[in-house]
């Protein structure tokens, strides 16, 4: 059933990742996505992926969720793989007419998968444990300084938010005008490309009716409770950074430490 | 006993299969539904009813257990199953939200242009579709979208009677109407059974409707069958009925209310026509004390 995709991919939890403030793992994750663009060798990488086998332990996911993470960009991965592998110059390890695998091709690689891949674990690990809400909320403190210069971030995170929080209203929709339009007959499920695309018409159309009915009625009770925009808005829910955020700041920074260390000190495998 | 025309083998159906938030929202349903019969389905929010209906027509898949229609395994062959979507017509909740085309006439004929009928074919049934739930010609080139709620209603409900389903399934048809439109759309489907002897399936959490239109009444109660009887053997448990969150009809309360006050009134009188011929009858009589 559509109703069972997930979107947003927060599991909720009382791991001391979910109860970090937001605004200190976004800054974290950006710290972390800087630290494996900075690291040029095998060591510095090392020190990425050390850093994420101490944090989705603590936070409770399991590592299927990795790999749940990870394959939808299989293919963008193995093309990396496959360009560095014969497109780099070094000493020829495998030859097959004008094919050539060499070693730092190999080597190349294989750590560019492992960017590639923490770079996708970390990022999901935010979301994973972070409600889309309050995700939002964070992106606009963090921006608000930005309301100086005349950007609408107010108004920006609260269609954010109200576009996630109708995700789930309407495929819910979806799916029961679908069950609808299946009742009087439609066929969705075969056909060839031009036919399925006029079954969808049925659909479309009604959700499009009911998501602009949607908008309107939501735009009327919020006027109605007077909302007026972002200005002198005191918030329900206060954000607060903890020791929880301070702890987490310095691993995160002896991480990313370790990592410029290591970019400088211990040359192994060094990437191009 | 008549032939049946629905039947369920331990029919279990569970949302979400697979996840935490697994749950059957009904368990073990054996039932047989004879041919004609216009049978009611009451129960508390949440108990199933929606569930079982789509089952009918094939929209839900059963978890475990088998749904007969016409003595037809229906998931036998999962590629035919369109076939009974157009034996079993299914009225949705708030149908009006289906609608899509741009005028009533194209919209009321999606169902019978679905099953590859001629175009004669499909005009006719459209305008005696359209005929049955009282919308009169002049409302056919416009468009659904500019009508009120509850034309909007009755062009959806003919979007289905325009199949001539066999069954035909009403989940809360009068949902959110004015008490005139709900007589009308309950007058129009009680006629429309009364001319075709087809079957109907009509889920309400009014008594009083299903009193006054189902001989025959299903209740459900947390996932399963709690009764399947006549309306006036369910009726008659009535402190079971309100222990499940539902009731009797108010004219019933009332009489048996007489009845205990040492009035003549008989216990099982269910719609507002009987209460007022048996009153009047009692006042004739001179019984008032
Ligand atoms: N799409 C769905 N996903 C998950 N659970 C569902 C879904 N639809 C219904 N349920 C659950 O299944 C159970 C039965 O729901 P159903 O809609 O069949 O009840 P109902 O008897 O029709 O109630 P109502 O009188 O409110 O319409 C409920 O507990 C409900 O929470
Ligand atoms: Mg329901």
């Amino acid at each position: 059933m559509i109703k069972d995709i997930t979107i947003g991919q927060f599991f909720p939890g009382e791991s001391p990742i979910h109860r970090m403030d937001p605004r200190m793992k976004l800054i974290l994750t950006v710290a972390y996505i800087v630290m494996l663009f900075i690291a040029n060798n095998a060591a510095s990488l090392l020190v990425g992926v050390i850093f994420l086998l101490i944090v989705y332990p603590v936070s409770g996911i399991s590592g299927k969720m990795v790999l749940r993470s990870v394959k939808p960009i299989l293919p963008i991965i193995a093309i990396t793989a496959v360009l560095n592998m014969f497109f780099i110059d070094g000493e020829v390890l495998f030859q097959l007419w004008k094919i050539r695998i060499t070693d730092k091709g190999v080597i190349t690689a294989v750590m560019m998968c492992a960017r590639i891949v923490c770079l996708i674990a970390g990022t999901s690990l935010m979301t994973y444990t972070t409600s889309p809400i309050a995700l939002t909320d964070a992106i606009e403190r963090l921006f608000s300084p930005l309301k100086k210069i005349k950007l609408p971030v107010h108004e920006v995170a609260m269609m954010m938010t109200i576009a996630l929080r109708f995700i789930p209203t309407l495929i819910e929709e979806t799916d029961k005008i679908m069950s609808a339009q299946k009742a009087r007959g439609a066929d969705i499920e075969s056909g060839n490309l031009v036919q399925r695309i006029r079954a969808l018409v049925p659909i479309l159309i009604p959700l499009f009716v009911s998501a602009f009915r949607r908008a309107e009625e939501l735009a009327l009770a919020m006027e109605c409770r007077c909302y007026h925009g972002g200005e002198g808005r005191t918030r329900m829910r206060q954000l607060h950074l903890g020791k929880l955020d301070v702890v987490a700041a310095c691993v995160t920074a002896v991480c990313l430490a370790a990592a410029i260390l290591a970019n400088v000190h211990i040359q192994v495998f060094v990437l191009r | 006993m008549a032939e049946s025309i629905l039947r369920t083998e331990n029919l279990t159906y569970k949302y979400s299969t697979g996840t935490v938030f697994e749950k059957a929202a009904i368990q073990d349903i054996n039932l047989e539904i004879e041919k004609g019969q216009f049978l009611g389905i009451i129960g508390h929010t949440g108990s199933g009813k929606s569930t079982l209906i789509q089952h009918f027509n094939g929209l839900l898949k059963p978890s475990s257990g088998k749904v007969y229609v016409d003595g037809e395994d229906m998931w036998a062959n999962p590629k035919a199953i369109r076939k009974f979507r157009f034996k079993v017509g299914l009225v949705f909740q708030y149908p009006e939200y289906q609608l899509f085309e741009e005028t009533v006439y194209k919209d009321v004929a999606f169902g019978p242009g679905n099953m590859g009928l001629s175009e004669g074919e499909v005009r006719e049934r459209v305008h005696h579709a359209l005929k049955l739930v009282g919308l009169p010609e002049s409302i056919q080139e416009k468009s659904p979208f500019e009508l009120s709620g509850g034309q909007k209603r009755r062009v959806a409900i003919a979007g289905v009677l325009a199949m001539e389903p066999e069954v035909l399934i009403l989940d809360e048809p009068t949902a959110g109407l004015d008490p005139h439109g709900r007589d009308m759309i309950l007058d129009l489907i009680r006629d429309y059974h009364a001319q075709r002897k087809n079957t109907v399936l009509l889920v309400s959490h009014s008594m009083e409707d299903i009193a006054k239109y189902a001989p025959k009444v299903l209740v459900m109660s947390k996932a399963g069958i709690f009764a399947y009887d006549d309306v006036k053997n369910i009726f008659d448990r009535a402190s079971e009925l309100e222990r499940l969150g539902l009731s009797v009809p108010q004219v019933t309360k009332i009489c048996r209310k007489l009845s205990e006050l040492g009035y003549p009134v008989p216990p099982d009188i269910y719609t507002v026509e009987q209460a007022r011929d048996c009153l009047l009858d009692l006042l004739g009589k001179g019984a008032a004390r």
